[in-house]
């Protein structure tokens, strides 16, 4: 038991301090990265842009209201080292979404991860340093 | 016995070689005379080569040794500029990098944001190179000819005074086998481009040192010294022996660029309402 516990502690505080030069870098100045939300939606539009790809999806409330979210990620380029495409989404994707929302409280936000229908999650993190990301 | 001892004897005595012979097979081959060619990335990662917080030595980051020796009119020039990035950084809504209106970045900027795969291709005039980032590309005069002069309203080739260019004028000569020093001139002025994407200036007076050093088969080393006395008071190195590793020379480089529609979209999605208050969210 000790030995897995001990490697997990390693790990965490790893994580820890690797997320933590986000909080330090300009694109960070809308998010707020302290506060990550976990959204399940239906994905409406995947745009494969520069300078970054846009994911828009719709959330249903617990009241029924449907609430138009967007989330970034980074360019197509960084992307595909992560292991993206353009054809990661389809339109009427049931997905999880994590991300840091921006400040002012529209539904927007930097996404962290995302998880597909069939399980698999897509890291927006991979394809980058984890310190010089969202340029 | 003593047949296991000779034997013995004898494998501790091959260990070292053999064990230099390996290592030896794993270490690239030496680099080649007069040839930096090859499909290049940053050896430390793709990130490597972005330099969001400026160029790659001397970041914006608010350190004490990163402080650039700006002179009065670069200090002005400087604080005019508001950077996306670096430690004077404004919200998405409010600044005024060229890079986001997808205006040629310029030379020297090209080596300090995106800098990505870069393939270089030469021959026994000139060696150019591909960027990635916003599909550009640089000559680099390797036949003898001069360096060209700055002169008012340019630079003079020959008789001839000739406009600025966003990628300068560039001349090279080899400082020995394997190291490609590269000078340019005639650049844009500090109204049209900038040195970083911290906002860092440049003026038409900057002359820029490249030492491009293939320190084997496989590794580059490049490095970039600013002399721009209008705007820094002495030579600064902005890139010191950034390293780059060689790719598969099979390999396709993907396409990064600027599309203005495209920035469009993007600032009106999400750069805008992500900046200001919530009331000035645009209907979507």
């Amino acid at each position: 038991m000790r030995r897995k516990i001990i490697p997990a502690l390693i790990l965490a505080f790893g994580i820890v301090n690797f997320s933590g030069p986000l909080l330090a870098h300009h694109g960070t100045a809308a998010f707020d990265t302290d506060k990550k939300v976990t959204l399940k939606g239906t994905v409406t539009e995947w745009f494969w842009s520069n300078p970054h790809c846009l994911l828009q999806f719709d959330v249903k409330g617990d009241n029924g209201q449907v609430v138009h979210w967007i989330g970034e990620t980074q360019n197509p380029v960084t992307m595909t080292n992560g292991g993206w495409s353009k054809t990661s989404f389809k339109v009427g994707e049931e997905i999880t979404v994590a991300l840091f929302p921006v400040k002012n409280g529209l539904p927007l936000g930097r996404i962290i991860t995302v998880v597909l229908p069939d399980g698999k999650m897509l890291d927006a993190l991979k394809g980058t340093s984890g310190v010089r990301d969202y340029k | 016995m003593l047949k296991r001892f000779r034997i013995s004897i004898i494998l501790l005595m091959a260990a070292p070689i053999l064990s230099s012979l390996a290592v030896a097979q794993n270490q690239p081959p030496p680099a080649p005379r007069h040839d930096i060619s090859g499909t290049w990335e940053p050896a430390n990662g793709p990130q490597d080569g972005v330099q969001a917080d400026g160029v790659k030595a001397m970041p914006n980051d608010n350190k004490p040794q990163h402080q650039l020796p700006y002179t009065p009119y670069g200090l002005q020039a400087f604080k005019s500029h508001h950077a996306l990035e670096g430690a004077q950084a404004v919200l998405p809504g409010f600044f005024d990098d060229p890079r986001d209106k997808c205006e040629p970045l310029g030379f020297p900027r090209m080596n300090f944001y995106n800098l990505r795969e870069t393939q270089i291709l030469q021959n026994e005039y000139k060696v150019v190179m591909l960027y990635q980032y916003a599909t550009t590309w640089r000559v680099i005069w390797t036949d003898g000819r001069e360096l060209p002069k700055i002169v008012d309203g340019g630079v003079a080739v020959g008789g001839e005074v000739k406009e600025p260019r966003y990628y300068g004028y560039s001349v090279a000569k080899w400082a020995d086998d394997t190291t490609l020093v590269i000078q340019t001139i005639g650049m844009m002025g500090e109204d049209r481009v900038w040195l970083d994407t911290a906002g860092r200036p440049i003026s038409d007076q900057l002359r820029v040192e490249e030492r491009l050093h293939r320190v084997d088969h496989d590794h580059l080393e490049w490095s970039v010294t600013i002399d721009d006395p209008k705007i820094y008071t002495k030579p600064w190195v902005a890139m010191d022996k950034f390293p780059m590793k060689l790719e598969d020379p099979h390999r396709d480089v993907m396409e990064q660029y600027c599309s203005p529609a495209e920035m469009e979209r993007y600032n009106k999605l999400f750069g805008d309402p992500s900046s200001g208050p919530a009331s000035h969210a645009p209907a979507r």
